[in-house]
């Protein structure tokens, strides 16, 4: 009887409350209230001398209880609370807010949604058009007075975003190379056509996977890097430290990596080319009976240099897409971790995106030009 | 419950980051119900102390002991006991970024106690209101609060579960005087309705005059005196007298 919270006596009419009243037990003292059968009319006394502790959380639970039973009409005398309980009561009570106080979150419907993230994008299109145009005046300021070409910032991309990359691509197109003709080549074979091998896959290789691939790891690696650094640099206030010491942001942090991504991003567009070659000529090998050197020979004479320069033209674009995409979402980072991490995911996105994009409209024009 | 006067014990304490020496052979006592202030100038290792007591930083030798318990080499499992019955306000708030004011205090109470959601809430709701949020902030995200509602949500968050002890690493720091002061009242109200004890860490002199019942002052890596802080100001310590001649003087 006395383990529990309460104790009821029905002689003297009188609820005796009893033990640690704080949050952690709170959950307790609600079970055990509800199994307990309380007078509905009248008059009752609840004693509180047995109370051992009580917090803020026990006493806005009593104080609730006090209202429901006022409501209902019942007549309710608190006897023998402490007075830090008392306190308490009076503090809830004071400071409950009303169920009015609380704006509620307003979920808008289905329209309005569809409606506001669409006006949203157009938005960032328009900053973003905005953010493009903002660099290329820096670039022409930049541009006349060359002492303030950042060499250093620029290396320094060029370390991080080309050279380090070099593994990654290399590999990453060598077995690319590899997967094509041993598909490619499984057809062919049927045709007893296997030296074909060789002008597909220098064809796909140079136009498009090689670009495409180079750009893609480009756009993982370096444009998501570009948003982190420069999304925390923002956070941090850095960037509104830079514009007040007369050092624009688009001179020291922009342009350097746009420059640098924009020499890096077609040499590493031959190295993929590179290597796909050789994983393709590693495939046909061994499964095509075409040495290395038939491979080559017939690949100087069916592939044109102009395939490879048609791939190749494509990678500045790429550069500067990624480029200037993962700029614009990292200076606009607002605030907190959330919203870079955010920025960051739709920065690679919307590369992708638009390198595939881009890519398509490359091929047909490349067409119309009977390139 | 219990009714021991020491809630937090300090013993010989030693710290070292890298190679460098902040504390040696520090010790105090914390009673329960006190505001116990520490001060000191910039450096002088009053946040690696604190971060010490949260056991957020192991110390190199000495004891500490919270609720009569040592927790330098706590088991985690009793550790989470003890982290239950204090709360913390950091420097930067700490607040969760991706939650709102409401699902940021709501989140002690979701990972700690059973009850249902609608208590939850209203629980909470009754805690921001009691550190003198308005309604219209709680469906707010941190970002969209200037920094003195920001200190009060986290300080909402720190105290939903009722805490014995509440740790507060400079609290003012970035508030202007007025808010500041409000604070100052606020943790006083906090202290006298909860009846908790409360470590603060500061440098502002404010803070240190009006709130604060005891002061530990540290310097040179140790605690040059632990006085109220009317006794504190006429300490001859050389470092001491530096710390407020600077201030007053202003």
């Amino acid at each position: 009887m006395t383990n529990g919270f309460f104790t009821f006596n029905a002689q003297k009419q009188q609820l005796i409350c009893q033990g640690i009243w704080d949050v952690s037990h709170l959950s307790a003292i609600k079970k055990e209230f509800r199994t307990l059968t309380l007078p509905t009319q009248g008059e009752f006394q609840i004693d509180g001398s047995s109370i051992s502790h009580m917090d803020i959380s026990g006493a806005w639970w009593l104080q609730k209880q006090l209202n429901r039973f006022a409501a209902q009409g019942l007549m309710v005398q608190l006897n023998a609370f402490s007075e830090s309980c008392h306190e308490l009561l009076i503090l809830v009570e004071k400071e409950t807010p009303t169920k009015k106080e609380i704006p509620k979150i307003r979920i808008p419907g289905w329209l309005e949604s569809v409606g506001r993230f669409t006006i949203k994008q157009l938005d960032e299109f328009c900053e973003f058009l905005a953010f493009v145009g903002h660099l290329t005046m820096e670039f022409l300021r930049v541009m006349r007075y060359p002492q303030r070409i950042r060499l250093n910032s620029i290396a320094d991309t060029i370390d991080l975003t080309g050279f380090q990359a070099l593994p990654i691509i290399a590999l990453l197109s060598f077995m690319i190379g590899i997967v094509i003709s041993y598909q490619m080549g499984n057809q062919l074979q049927k045709y007893g056509a296997n030296v074909f091998i060789v002008d597909l896959l220098g064809l796909s290789m140079l136009r498009e996977f090689g670009p495409l691939l180079a750009a893609i790891m480009v756009a993982g690696r370096t444009g998501s890097s570009f948003t982190a650094q420069l999304g925390i640099m923002k956070i941090n206030q850095e960037i509104d430290a830079l514009n007040t010491m007369g050092v624009t942001p688009a001179e020291l942090l922009l342009i350097p990596r746009l420059i640098g991504l924009f020499i890096t991003l077609p040499l590493l567009t031959i190295w993929a080319d590179v290597f796909g070659i050789l994983g393709g000529m590693v495939m046909a090998n061994n499964m095509l009976n075409i040495n290395w050197h038939d491979f080559l020979m017939r690949f100087q004479h069916e592939i044109p240099l102009r395939t490879l320069l048609l791939g190749l033209g494509k990678a500045p674009v790429f550069a500067l897409l990624i480029g200037s995409i993962g700029c614009f979402q990292g200076m606009s980072v607002q605030g907190s971790a959330e919203n870079l991490g955010l920025r960051t995911t739709r920065s690679v996105v919307l590369a992708i995106f638009f390198i595939i994009i881009t890519d398509a409209i490359f091929s047909v024009l490349y067409s119309k030009f009977k390139l | 419950m219990n009714t021991q006067i020491n809630i937090i014990e300090v013993n010989k304490l030693r710290t070292e980051l890298g190679n460098q020496l902040i504390h040696d052979g520090i010790n105090f006592s914390v009673e329960r119900g006190e505001v116990f202030g520490i001060a000191g100038g910039s450096g002088s290792g009053k946040t690696t102390l604190l971060r010490a007591m949260l056991m957020l930083l192991r110390p190199t030798s000495g004891s500490i002991q919270i609720f009569n318990r040592e927790i330098t080499d706590a088991h985690p499992h009793e550790l989470l006991a003890v982290q239950r019955r204090w709360g913390v306000l950091f420097q930067q708030n700490a607040l969760f970024s991706s939650l709102t004011v409401l699902e940021n205090v709501m989140f002690p109470l979701k990972e700690f106690t059973r009850l249902d959601d609608a208590t939850i809430r209203e629980l909470a709701l009754l805690t921001i209101a009691l550190v003198g949020l308005p309604m219209e902030a709680v469906i707010k995200y941190p970002s969209q609060l200037s920094g003195g509602m920001q200190k009060r949500a986290a300080l909402a968050r720190a105290i939903v579960l009722a805490p014995e002890i509440l740790f507060l690493d400079e609290p003012t720091a970035g508030l202007d005087p007025h808010s500041a002061a409000e604070l100052g009242q606020l943790i006083l109200k906090l202290r006298s309705t909860m009846g908790l004890t409360i470590v603060l860490v500061t440098h502002d002199l404010d803070m240190l005059w009006h709130v604060t019942d005891r002061v530990a002052f540290l310097g040179e890596s140790k605690i040059l005196c632990i006085d109220p802080i009317k006794k504190l100001v006429e300490n001859p310590h050389p470092l001491i007298q530096e710390f407020f001649d600077g201030v007053w003087k202003q």
